[in-house]
């Protein structure tokens, strides 16, 4: 038995969630590979070699893979798919973007969002927003899937060392080419890795307010920002930091849900969360059914209030 | 230029289904049933191209029985010009549908093809790249904004932590974020008048020879639900609280 763990990684470190993946990976009890593909992959792939559960790092470099198109992603995991069994990869808008791809080409499935990992290749994976869990049994000759990887304890980081292997990369597809990205740059944790998240609702009332409450609050704690599509459609959040169905899903230590009603597609993005607190001057809010913490307050009152308690 | 739209119906987006007394699937009778969202947004997008003057004929498609008519005639009524029910009795998985809708756009051969980026009920996400891949045509997933220049397409995609930008010829595969555009609300008389439309019909079989998958669903199950929580009546009992029963120190 054969496993393919695909990497994300910014070409210097590896995503935290490859660690998470390749916890899942030995469900099977096979021999586990690493893809990193990129533009330049020699020091992320030395690095990767030395995890002591994988076998080999398969590495493969092109200039045409700086920007990791679907088109060519997909041509380099097909090429290599006739020697894996299973492949998988976290369950993020990088794979999302391409596995589909790879399984139409391999006609197989693609089973994405894989919470559980039972014998015989049975699958459980959120549907309907998470509001219920189908549990599905693939016959596939490749199993091909996406991980929920906050479910999943990171591997070790070390004590290996693995084979570097260098394959050929396979022309540029030259179906779509990449002209510019925006990525907004901030000092704060990233929402999928920080052990306390903040997250605002539409109750801020204002881009001004989520700033000018959240911020002190967020920063005194090393926090991330988080917001719900509602506060983000309202204009007061930027799209990348919208926790949920349509955004990101996170599950950090805590999770604070300030003037968020608790929507379910908000819920799905943060039903993973060790501790949940919830604010909220709405004593009938949803949000309050998942809180471990609730508390009935004005936010414009209370946010300030913790953050004056914490620094004393 | 000709769009095709590919339509889902699905459960209303505030409807909390449930499993089924023996497990064996979703229990959506009597639910709110409606197009999917993302491929509300998709539609919209090929309206606002048409009427930019870039697009000529925008056509819908959804797969399914004859309920599927209706998610079809809001497209007509939206304004779309033509709807295709794709006949299938089985429920298809995402490889299913992207070879049916495969089969279509060999026979129609649009310039564009549109999607929602995922479906409410399934959450799967995968129905257009997997046409993308079985057609090698380009794609563009999540998308949020689209331009059409020198007949190149330029596309805005949301990804992690911003958005970037790609170009590709047509034909190609989008996929429609939400941020795409706000649809546009459909007018009583429109939807009297999508009612005389007709919907042309094909059967999936005469598309794709073989749309069965390997997967097979074996229940449907209630998600473990969080322990009960306490309301706090104070910042500095929720304080305490967090340090005390969860050691978390703030």
């Amino acid at each position: 038995m054969k496993i393919l763990v695909i990497a994300e990684h910014n070409e210097s470190e590896l995503n935290e969630s490859v660690f998470k993946v390749i916890s899942a990976a030995k469900s099977w009890n096979g021999e586990v590979d690493l893809l990193v593909m990129g533009k330049n992959t020699v020091h992320v792939a030395q690095k990767a070699s030395k995890i002591k559960d994988i076998k080999s790092v398969i590495r493969l470099d092109g200039i045409h893979l700086e920007h990791l198109l679907a088109e060519d992603a997909a041509k380099i995991v097909e090429m290599l798919s006739n020697n894996y069994q299973v492949i998988l990869a976290a369950h993020s808008w990088f794979s999302r973007n391409f596995l589909p791809r790879v399984a139409a080409v391999l006609n197989v499935s693609l089973i994405t969002d894989v919470l559980k990992i039972e014998n015989n290749n049975v699958y459980t994976r959120p549907i309907y927003a998470g509001n219920v869990h189908a549990k599905i049994q693939s016959k596939d000759p490749i199993q091909l899937l996406t991980i929920h990887t906050s479910l999943f304890e990171a591997c070790a980081r070390d004590g290996g060392n693995a084979e570097i292997i260098k394959k050929d990369t396979p022309p540029a597809m030259n179906l779509t080419s990449w002209k510019s990205e925006k990525i907004n740059k901030s000092d704060r944790p990233a929402l999928i890795d920080a052990k306390i998240v903040i997250s605002g609702g539409r109750s801020l009332g204002s881009e001004e307010n989520f700033d000018k409450v959240l911020s002190p609050l967020v920063d005194e704690l090393g926090a991330a920002l988080g917001a719900t599509r509602a506060a983000v459609d309202a204009g007061y959040a930027p799209n990348e930091i919208q926790v949920g169905q349509t955004g990101v899903v996170v599950s950090p230590e805590l999770y604070m849900a300030v003037g968020v009603s608790g929507a379910n597609q908000h819920i799905y993005g943060m039903k993973d969360s060790r501790v949940v607190v919830a604010i909220n001057n709405d004593p009938d809010a949803t949000i309050f059914q998942f809180a471990d913490y609730g508390l009935v307050a004005d936010l414009f009152d209370a946010i300030p209030e913790i953050n004056k308690l914490i620094k004393e | 230029m000709k769009i095709l739209v590919a339509i889902k119906r699905v459960q209303d987006y505030n409807v909390k289904v449930r499993p089924k007394s023996d497990g064996s699937d979703v229990d959506i009778d009597g639910i709110k049933m409606g197009i999917n969202p993302f491929d509300e947004n998709a539609l919209e997008e090929a309206l606002r191209l048409r009427e930019q003057e870039l697009a000529t004929e925008i056509t819908v498609v959804s797969i399914g029985d004859s309920k599927n008519e209706d998610v079809l005639r809001h497209g007509l009524a939206m304004g779309a010009n033509r709807a295709i029910l794709i006949e299938s009795e089985e429920s298809l998985q995402p490889l299913g549908v992207a070879k049916v809708l495969k089969g279509l756009v060999e026979k129609e051969k649009p310039d564009l093809i549109l999607l929602g980026k995922l479906a409410l009920d399934s959450d799967a996400g995968q129905t257009g790249q997997m046409l993308a891949g079985l057609l090698n045509y380009p794609q563009g997933t999540f998308v949020s904004k689209i331009e059409i220049d020198n007949n190149k397409l330029i596309v805005t995609r949301e990804i992690d932590g911003g958005t970037n930008i790609l170009e590709m010829d047509m034909p190609a595969v989008l996929t429609a974020d939400l941020r795409l555009n706000e649809p546009r609300f459909v007018k009583l008389p429109n939807l009297m008048m999508a009612r005389k439309k007709t919907i042309e019909k094909i059967k999936a079989s005469a598309l794709a020879s073989d749309t069965s998958t390997k997967l097979e669903l074996l229940e449907v199950l209630v998600p473990p639900s969080r322990k009960a929580g306490i309301k706090v009546s104070s910042v500095k009992e929720l304080l305490e609280k967090l340090k005390d029963n969860e050691g978390i120190q703030l």
